[in-house]
């Protein structure tokens, strides 16, 4: 019986290789601090160490700028999150996020965005 | 009839001496796995699941190896683990890692630290071969040939330009040192790691280590292909 269940559970795993794993939800503060610091930086001014290690030959945004963040949309900075620099004429090296994030992960990235800028986007 | 009586003997030789072969492998991975139990698991996860959240993320000290065995490369480890170097220029968790100065982020160098580890031959051999039983069962093999022949500058441009990979990741191209710092060196990737869990890692990064930093990008099979072959070209 351990052998058959061990089967099946073996013929489940080979039926969905490399399926999702569901990850906890997380504030907003910390998908920002994981997925956004290595390159926009802990102060979200565009220093990161990607950039200051790496030398990106585009430097990233600075999120607290105020004036240019202003200039940009809610629903800009959620297609540039969800879909990344290069399917919105930006640098290539800013990754979509839509496989990796959930919707209402992402509205809280938006969100915190404009904690950073303390600015209101475009309407 | 003499000559069949000696194709028997030489079979039941074979087979003794393959069954030998098996049973000193067994008891070298039996000791690795001892060397393991007593030396790596304080910082390394052998037995999975990989961190859930963030917090988990943060305090793991070093990366997970409960899949090993599809990983890595048994040569290479067998040589690192005598004479280990940091793989993350960054650390294993970048965050845990940094000082900012000038309002600039930078790597606290002094506190990435190499594994500690430093094993005699035998161990690193026997760690080595307990390693590699480590394996994920639903990962196919067999889908990259790194001998197979493909375009280094149409790859490169895939990995730096069509896609975000060289902002985190370092690479070597026309002897050139190129790239971001907060995931893995790939310097020296053909060496260390398995081209199918590379082509695998691509695929699904969260299937690995659902709060991965690296994102999951949807690509065609053919670009996934390349990319595992650049990197595997890594040496």
């Amino acid at each position: 019986m351990g052998k058959l269940r061990m089967a099946v559970c073996g013929l489940v795993l080979l039926a969905v290789p490399l399926a999702d794993v569901p990850a906890a939800a997380e504030s907003a503060q910390e998908l920002y601090r994981l997925y956004c610091v290595q390159c926009h930086g802990t102060q979200g001014n565009g220093e990161g160490i990607n950039q200051t290690h790496g030398g990106l030959a585009v430097s990233p945004r600075n999120h607290t700028a105020t004036l240019e963040m202003s200039k940009l949309s809610d629903a800009d900075l959620r297609l540039v999150i969800a879909k990344g620099g290069d399917a919105t004429q930006k640098s290539e090296l800013m990754p979509p996020f839509e496989h990796t994030l959930t919707g209402a992960e992402i509205d809280a990235l938006v969100r915190y965005l404009r904690v950073l800028c303390t600015c209101e986007g475009k309407k | 009839m003499r000559s069949r009586r000696s194709i028997l003997l030489r079979g039941v030789l074979l087979g003794a001496i393959g069954l030998g072969l098996i049973a000193r492998h067994d008891l070298r991975a039996q000791e690795g796995e001892a060397i393991v139990k007593r030396q790596c698991v304080t910082c390394h996860n052998i037995s999975g699941p990989a961190p859930q959240d963030v917090a988990g993320v943060l305090r793991r000290k070093a990366p997970d190896l409960f899949y090993a065995g599809s990983k890595f490369q048994r040569a290479w480890l067998v040589k690192w683990l005598q004479q280990p170097t940091p793989i993350r220029q960054a650390g294993p968790m970048f965050l845990n890692h940094l000082v900012t100065r000038n309002g600039k982020d930078k790597i606290n160098e002094s506190s990435v630290k190499p594994c500690p580890s430093r094993l005699y031959p035998r161990q690193a051999t026997a760690v080595s071969d307990f390693l590699m039983t480590l394996r994920n069962p639903a990962m196919k093999a067999g889908i990259i040939a790194p001998s197979k022949p493909f375009s280094d500058a149409k790859a490169f441009r895939l990995f730096s330009k069509q896609l975000p990979c060289n902002g985190c990741h370092t690479v070597n191209f026309k002897n050139r040192k190129l790239g971001g710092v907060s995931g893995p060196d790939l310097r020296s990737a053909g060496l260390r790691l398995n081209p199918d869990w590379v082509y695998a890692r691509i695929q699904n990064p969260q299937y690995w280590d659902p709060r991965t930093w690296m994102p999951r990008i949807e690509m065609s099979r053919e670009k996934r292909e390349l990319l595992a072959l650049f990197v595997s070209s890594q040496r």
